[in-house]
């Protein structure tokens, strides 16, 4: 009995060593070659996304070193106008952009879409600016928006004295000149992006619906766009986490000027983290960042992936 | 008499590429006509001709007397039926039905009745508020008839409508779609590539080939008597038996032996047609065993290779140099390397010119 | 027995010059070119093509004109006097607030910066593609969930945790750590284009492949490399602009002397000591936005596709 039970045990042993020394056996070499991925998930994706909000609770200032304090520092980002500001900023480009890139895209998407000439030449003029730089978009649109010698000088040397474009200058209006920069380099990509939905529908819809006799502004508002909600949802996640990232474009327009007037997230993060040194500061701001993003993205994960496995 | 719907002198260019031409059709009124062809051939394109969908490039058409060459679609009086159902997807099967009807901006209570007498045909109403993701491609396709029978039109056109679907729903489906025609009395235009649905539905098959209708006729002549060559091969599985030779005096010359054609039937005028000539059989019209030798022509065949089919069996063999094949009764129990007595009457054969492939 | 249909089928085509019976409307529906409708549509591209031009005209005609003429203050104008001068400076002398290189030393860092970036990530992420669609290992989807969602985490949640990383691997501050940075932030977007180029082509391959006896390696580079191309260039197009262009990772991890294009063009332009210099400024600007409207340009479709395969999902 006893020798039996011994048994027993050194085959469950060996059977356990067995299945512990294929786990890392089987598919070897898949297993290294997918090494870069697992890493960068845990230790990038994972890890310092957890570091960092650990950190946020500390009192850090030139290194991360402080100690727990609490929720501190998201007390002092709250009291802070320059981040009020910046959020403010945020949510107001946000929801500029959100809306006139899409409804930009999609109109001129359905522009193009009604069989015009020149189509290629077209879609070339309105994505080129994607493929540049924000530094380069925020760059030339400074220079145009420069009150003395760009469009308001020349426009007043034209004889309009009263013309007045100033908005880089002024505090009100200076998101909005972000907004137009922003929106000269993205709209062209949300064209392209709704194009390739509206190209992907089924041709014979397009048919029953002339059969039907239903007129086109119709087909397109109650058949065609509901039927783009994948390309749609999309278009608002992509929109969205580039308008939260939204830092170079500010950088190099107005470099959160006049005054405090154009700052944003990103850039407070940035400033805290290696101009100010204030880490703990600075990470709590970008934890908050994380946090919005979450908020955008999670529910698109569930709508998308969460109901039921469609996809392999 | 008016005819249904009339096509004249119809042509279809792409560019360079003649996709119609010339097309003249004439269809009864009630009458159930297909259009059968290998993809390619225009039958999709000219359906869609008279649908409007397409802008024709010379040409009129007519439909219940009335020349609808400009007119838009929803104004001709057709309602079509998709071979991917193209069903509106956010819309219950409801809202798919009396779409249309809405924007046209008919009365709440004829809508109403529109749509529950034309899903009482159909057998769907029981899905009235599903959307059609929740519903099976046979229901799909019954609601997607279902939209064209709303319109309350004369004239109903199908777009290979079946091909989506299963054999064994196509079967079902093809019993119904003939069942609705014979309720309704409406025309219907169909549109496929499969001959069996053709052979079964159609009052008359136009087959097609590179945007020429090359034989108009009953599933029945078509079958017997083929006018060329193409029509011949296209109909009938396995397919005709073409055994060239030399036609003259009252035989067909194979190399090795000859056929006896005195009681085939030759077109009027061609009693005395004579040179290279193909002759036509069809497998299921060979006679296997005993009757064979009461036939005008007969030949002992060894057996190459057999294929089973249930039912019947189909046998592969040679008359002469030519490759021969035949149905027979699985009865039989024909095997590879047996020789049996095979025989046929060039009278249920048919006949055409080597070089045009045109009937004699 | 003849068929009569047929027969007319065959005398309308011999009649082709004699239809003359045809009344009524006939051939194709009369659409004239200027429908108001297309006029709109056609007014309305223009105008919006104008909006997409304007600024691209506006830096090349500044940057060709003299600082005298600018400050006369009409920025339409196209140059009077036309001078290439403000691109050499740009290019080699103009200030960046602590040297007066101009930006060629920004370029040569960005095409050092480029070169290894673009490979080490593309390479990196068609092994791993590879791996998720045909080497599956338990946990493999998941992890591979996990990449994708975190390539919607802004930058800046990771950018301290990752500069301590560096310096602990002693990398920080030279092109190395640029380059790490840019292989992991391009690995979501390049993995998701291979994996779902590699479960688009037919399984039958690699099993027949596997049937062969060939091994991970072998299978890859013999079999599935070979056969993608396309997604390759695809990638490359996405990765030779998205790193041209980045301009957080260059500032944060290059180190003052290794700062990419866009870093030492925004410090020419935004922190430039005395009087500004549009016309330089505007060169400068063109010059950085060179590679990348050279890549658009050659590119064209697979530009599109690039983009819209990164974004949607296949």
């Amino acid at each position: 009995m006893t020798i039996a039970a011994a048994g027993d045990t050194a085959t469950e042993g060996s059977r356990f060593w067995r299945s512990i020394r294929q786990l890392f056996t089987r598919n070897l070499a898949a297993k290294i070659a997918a090494t870069p991925m697992i890493a960068i998930v845990l230790v990038v994706f994972i890890g310092c996304t957890l570091w960092t909000v650990w950190f946020s609770f500390t009192n850090s200032r030139l290194l991360p070193t402080g100690s727990f304090t609490g929720l501190d520092q998201y007390n002092r980002l709250f009291s802070t106008s320059r981040w009020n500001v910046s959020v403010r900023n945020l949510a107001l480009y946000g929801a500029f952009s959100l809306v006139f890139t899409l409804t930009i895209g999609f109109l001129l998407a359905v522009l193009i879409d009604q069989k015009v000439r020149f189509e290629d030449a077209f879609r070339t003029i309105m994505l080129y600016p994607f493929a540049l730089s924000f530094i380069v978009t925020g760059l030339v649109w400074q220079w145009i928006m420069n009150p003395t010698l760009g469009l308001q000088g020349t426009i007043r040397g034209m004889g309009w004295e009263s013309f007045t474009f100033d908005w880089i200058l002024n505090s009100d209006m200076v998101i909005f000149a972000l907004l137009i920069a922003g929106l000269w380099q993205g709209t062209g990509f949300m064209m392209v992006l709704m194009l390739a939905g509206l190209r992907g529908i089924d041709e014979e819809i397009w048919k029953a619906s002339r059969v039907d006799g239903i007129p086109t502004w119709q087909t397109y508002i109650f058949i065609v766009l509901p039927m783009m909600r994948g390309v749609l949802v999309t278009a608002v996640v992509i929109a969205g986490s580039g308008i939260v990232r939204l830092y170079d474009l500010v950088v190099a327009l107005t470099n959160g000027g006049p005054g405090i007037a154009s700052e944003v997230p990103a850039k407070y993060v940035y400033d805290y983290m290696f101009t100010a040194g204030n880490i703990g500061q600075a990470l709590a701001a970008s934890t908050m960042m994380l946090v919005t993003v979450m908020i955008i993205v999670i529910p698109w994960a569930i709508l998308e992936f969460g109901g039921g496995e469609k996809k392999s | 008499m008016q005819k249904s719907v009339s096509v004249k002198g119809l042509s279809l260019n792409f560019g360079a590429v003649r996709v119609l031409q010339e097309m003249n059709l004439d269809v009864e009124n009630g009458e159930f006509l297909v259009l059968l062809g290998p993809s390619g051939c225009g039958k999709s394109t000219l359906l869609n001709c008279i649908a409007g969908l397409l802008d024709v490039s010379a040409g009129q058409i007519f439909i219940s007397g009335k020349n609808v060459t400009w007119e838009e679609p929803k104004d001709r009086g057709i309602g079509m039926v998709f071979q991917s159902y193209a069903l509106y997807p956010q819309m219950s099967v409801r809202k798919n039905l009396s779409f249309g009807l809405r924007v046209a901006g008919l009365p709440r209570d004829e809508i109403d009745e529109r749509v529950a007498r034309a899903s009482e045909m159909l057998q769907i109403e029981a899905l009235l508020d599903r959307k059609p993701a929740n519903l099976s491609g046979g229901q799909r396709q019954r609601v997607a008839i279902g939209r064209a029978l709303v319109r309350d039109v004369d004239v109903f056109l199908f777009d290979e409508p079946l091909s989506n679907l299963d054999a064994k729903l196509r079967a079902d489906l093809r019993v119904e779609i003939k069942r609705l025609h014979q309720r309704l009395k409406n025309t219907m235009i169909y549109v496929t590539h499969d001959q069996i649905e053709a052979m079964t539905l159609a009052d008359r098959i136009a087959i097609m080939k590179e945007g020429i209708i090359q034989q108009l006729d009953t599933p029945h002549m078509i079958y017997n008597n083929p006018v060329n060559l193409f029509v011949a091969g296209f109909i009938g599985s396995p397919s005709m038996n073409f055994l060239e030779g030399t036609l003259s005096g009252g035989a067909i010359d194979l190399g090795d032996v000859s056929v006896p054609t005195e009681r085939y039937g030759f077109e009027p005028g061609n009693e005395k047609w004579s040179g290279k000539a193909i002759l036509g059989v069809r497998p299921e019209h060979v006679v296997v065993g005993e009757g064979a030798s009461q036939q005008p022509f007969f030949f002992d065949a060894a057996i190459e290779i057999v294929e089973p089919m249930g039912a019947d069996t189909v046998a592969w063999t040679r008359l002469g140099s030519h490759s021969f094949t035949f149905r027979a009764d699985a009865e039989l129990n024909l095997a590879q390397g047996q020789t049996v007595k095979l025989g046929f009457d060039a009278a249920r054969a048919s006949l055409f010119d080597a070089e045009s492939g045109i009937r004699i | 027995m003849s068929n009569p249909t047929v027969i007319s089928t065959t005398v309308a085509l011999d009649a082709v010059s004699g239809r003359t019976d045809f009344a009524g409307p006939q051939g194709p529906r009369p659409q004239p070119f200027f429908t108001p409708k297309r006029v709109i549509i056609y007014s309305i591209l223009f105008v919006a093509c104008l909006y997409y031009l304007f600024p691209m005209y506006i830096m090349v005609m500044t940057s060709f004109k003299t600082m005298p003429e600018i400050r006369f203050g009409n920025i339409f104008a196209p140059p009077v006097e036309f001078t290439g001068e403000a691109w050499v400076k740009a290019w080699s002398s103009a200030c960046t607030g602590l040297t007066c290189q101009g930006l060629s030393p920004g370029f040569w860092n960005s095409v050092k910066i480029l070169i290894p970036s673009v490979l080490v990530s593309t390479a990196v992420a068609a092994v791993n593609g590879y791996a998720l669609v045909n080497w599956k290992f338990k946990g493999s989807e998941i992890f591979f969930a996990v990449l994708i969602f975190g390539s919607f985490i802004p930058y800046q949640v990771f950018l301290y945790p990752l500069v301590m990383i560096t310096r602990e691997l002693k990398i920080f501050g030279t092109i190395w750590a640029v380059i790490l940075v840019h292989t992991i932030f391009g690995m979501p977007i390049l993995t998701l284009l291979f994996r779902n180029y590699f479960a688009s082509l037919p399984v039958e391959l690699f099993k027949a492949a596997r049937v062969d006896g060939a091994g991970f390696w072998r299978i890859f580079l013999e079999v599935m490399l070979p056969m993608s191309l396309p997604i390759v260039v695809v990638a490359l197009i996405l990765q030779v602009t998205g790193i041209w262009n980045d301009f957080l990772f260059g500032a944060v991890f290059a180190g003052t002397p290794n700062l990419p294009m866009t870093v030492q063009l925004n410090n020419i332009v935004n922190s430039a000591q005395g009087t500004p210099e549009y016309n330089v400024n505007m060169a400068a600007t063109m010059l950085t936005g060179l590679v990348p409207l050279i890549v658009y340009f050659l590119s064209g479709r697979l530009f599109v596709r690039g983009v819209a395969a990164g974004a949607v999902k296949g």
